[in-house]
């Protein structure tokens, strides 16, 4: 099977329609209890239209057309599903990475950029701006705008762009403006908020790029079919490696929840299919310095969306903690607030030392450096039964470049002598 | 009859309405600051419930919500600070807060505690017309509290027809697309007045966002029934270094008011 015919094949299901099921939206921009639109009036029309138009542009021939070639020929797909021997043999089962750090741009972001800047073209827009955490999906997104020629502002947390100063600095190489959110905890949440603001002021010729399964609907079912190219590649890619289209496990990391819901988009159906999503525990799930929204959170309005969200009392928004700049949301996208509510995937949270001691671990035994997010799904292997006949894909969904900073702060003493 | 009703019934034209976050600058300036507005002669007063992250705010509402929290303020400590604002305070008062700060609270409780304290209407910019319709609108009709959505340059006619029909006591025009607390030059905007007065709408409409001065406040009135001033007032309460928020207020609302008065 040729990689043309892979990727061609594969298309019209990522784009294709919604066949009605309880983990798909609804009419109503619902899934279950979650999700929904509010939003003030201000943003509606640019709301409405996406929303009107979304899937009729993403079903025509000339736009499946375009994304996939785009895909395979600037991004690189299919990325590789690598059977990780070192990792197999020391968890006893048989592990698959879904290469995403081998995109361009060294993450899954890419994927939903590529998609959103050719549905902002054919909308007219002349404007993009996007939020960003970790800077991967500010990145992913100035580079499309860059291929694009469309101006780009990226809002970023004042903190994250301590934390992440060489994406940052990407941005601007590729002739972004960032702009430092200076607001509440200065991190991603913030950061969504000036977006938003940024939009309700400028309503005429901007597109926003959520880089997220969060926002108001449609943004979090676009997104998610714009991701699900990760989950469509994993049945062809397990089919020719194992017989099996079907794995037993999906392990990925969540923050908003974007990676996840791409990798577990084909296999919703599929109950035999274990969907685990791994949250940051931070410094520990009760330490007060944690995002582990599945259990620390009670449905809120976040974004637009009506989700699970960690708050007090009184319905303030609670600054969430993670070591990793990408994953400390303090809600999650609504879809996997009902597949969290439903059991239809399990969500388990990783502490920020856990994550640090898998990224050290898939280093030495792999020769790969994850990013500090992915590294939080790898960290929950340890706590699965798993037995040989297992096989488990984990959603590699960056590459740890940018958290180089972070990983020699931190570094093993066995690293360190070697140094 | 709902207090909001009897102020348009007795006043169709430049009808002022003043906002300020509960909880700013002190924790209990609350019921000081409704007494010297109701004394400066201020029509009706929205009082903002402070969230952490209030997204059709501008930096100025922004700041004063943070700095409300940082003091205290919670929507269950408003309440308690309105438990009896009607002994003193008659003019028609307005809650102006985010969707979620309620959904903690509970809807119906929410609306319960509003009746019982006497206040007269809501916004809440970021609940769906949807969601008014099939959880609220019976619940507010009930107890006769008044429900204002708001309009942009942005809203089609239908749509604006369909949120005037689900709005009661009045319509929130918004005065431009943007956050609150943007000043701007309003004459761009008047056939955009114009045309909302032609369409004969079932509610009187306020106009809001980026009215600072007396100028921007004529303009906004020209065509409607009054407007609504927000950040600059905030701006004016975050001066008050010696606590004088009576004299403030006095001084600020005849800044406003002033050249309309002149012309009578």
């Amino acid at each position: 099977m040729s990689i043309e015919y892979r990727v061609g094949g594969i298309a019209p299901s990522i784009l294709r329609l919604a066949k009605p099921g309880q983990y798909q939206v609804d009419e109503k921009g619902y899934y279950g209890q979650f999700g929904g639109a509010f939003i003030p009036e201000m943003l509606y029309r640019n709301v409405a239209e996406l929303r009107e138009k979304y899937l009729t542009i993403m079903q025509e021939p000339e736009f499946q057309r375009e994304f996939t070639q785009l895909l395979r020929d600037y991004v690189g797909r299919p990325s590789p599903l690598y059977l990780a021997r070192r990792l197999s043999e020391k968890y006893g089962a048989q592990i698959f990475l879904k290469r995403e750090d081998l995109n361009h741009t060294g993450a899954h972001k890419i994927n939903n950029t590529i998609g959103q800047i050719l549905l902002a073209q054919r909308l007219g827009k002349k404007r993009i701006i996007a939020e960003t955490g970790a800077g991967q999906h500010g990145v992913a997104t100035a580079t499309v705008c860059a291929l694009m020629g469309m101006e780009c502002v990226v809002y970023m947390g004042e903190l994250d762009m301590q934390r992440q100063a060489p994406n940052v600095a990407r941005m601007r190489m590729l002739g972004a403006q960032v702009i430092p959110a200076m607001s509440g905890s200065r991190t991603l949440k913030d950061a969504t908020n000036e977006a938003i603001r940024d939009w309700v002021n400028h309503p005429e010729d901007t597109h926003y790029i959520i880089g997220s399964v969060v926002g108001p609907h449609p943004y979090p079912d676009m997104v998610a079919r714009f991701q699900s190219v990760i989950s469509a590649e994993i049945r062809q890619q397990l089919l020719e490696k194992t017989g099996s289209e079907l794995p037993t496990h999906v392990l990925a990391c969540v923050g908003g929840g974007s990676n996840a819901a791409g990798a577990f988009y084909h296999f919703l159906d599929h109950i035999s299919v274990q969907l685990i999503a791994v949250e940051a525990a931070g410094e520990g799930i009760n330490s007060g310095r944690s995002a582990a929204t599945t259990v620390l959170g009670r449905p809120g309005v976040i974004h637009g969306s009506k989700t699970l969200l960690m708050q007090t009392d009184d319905g303030q928004i609670i600054e969430p903690y993670s070591l990793s700049a990408g994953l400390d949301y303090p809600g999650i996208g609504p879809l996997h607030a009902h597949l969290h509510q439903t059991g239809r995937a399990t969500y388990l949270q990783a502490t920020d030392q856990e994550a640090l001691d898998a990224a050290f671990e898939l280093t030495q035994l792999e020769g790969i450096i994850p990013a500090l997010e992915s590294a939080h799904a790898l960290a929950k292997l340890k706590d699965l039964e798993l037995k040989p006949e297992h096989v488990v894909v984990v959603c590699l969904s960056g590459r740890g470049d940018k958290d180089m900073d972070t990983y020699l702060r931190y570094l093993p003493k066995e690293f360190r002598t070697e140094i | 009859m709902n207090r909001i009703d009897e102020l348009f019934a007795r006043k169709q034209k430049n009808v002022l309405t003043i906002y300020f976050t509960a909880g700013f600058p002190q924790l209990h300036d609350t019921r000081r600051i409704l007494k010297a507005l109701q004394d400066a002669e201020v029509d009706m007063v929205e009082i903002g419930i402070p969230f952490s992250d209030p997204l059709a705010d501008g930096p100025v509402i922004q700041q004063s919500s943070k700095q409300a929290l940082d003091n205290g303020m919670s929507l269950r400590l408003l309440f308690n600070q309105l438990r009896d604002v009607r002994r003193e305070i008659h003019i028609p008062l307005i809650l102006f807060g985010y969707v979620n700060v309620v959904m903690q609270f509970g809807i119906e409780r929410f609306l319960d505690t509003c009746a019982e304290i006497g206040i007269d209407g809501l916004i809440l910019p970021d609940l769906p017309l949807d969601e008014f319709t099939h959880e609220m609108a019976s619940l507010c009709a009930d107890r006769q509290v008044h429900f204002s959505f708001l309009i942009t340059p942005e809203t089609s006619e239908p749509r604006i027809r369909a949120l005037d029909e689900a709005s009661s006591g009045f319509l929130y025009v918004v005065s431009s697309s943007s956050t609150t607390g943007k000043r701007k030059d309003l004459s761009a905007m008047q056939p955009y007045f114009q045309r909302i007065q032609q369409m004969q709408l079932k509610n009187p409409f306020l106009v809001g966002f980026g009215i600072h001065d007396s100028m921007s406040f004529q303009q906004a009135c020209q065509y409607s029934n009054g407007a609504v001033v927000g950040s600059a007032y905030i701006r004016a309460l975050q001066e008050v270094h010696d606590r004088n928020v009576e004299r403030v207020t006095r001084d600020f609302v005849a800044y406003i008011l002033q050249p309309i008065r002149s012309t009578f």
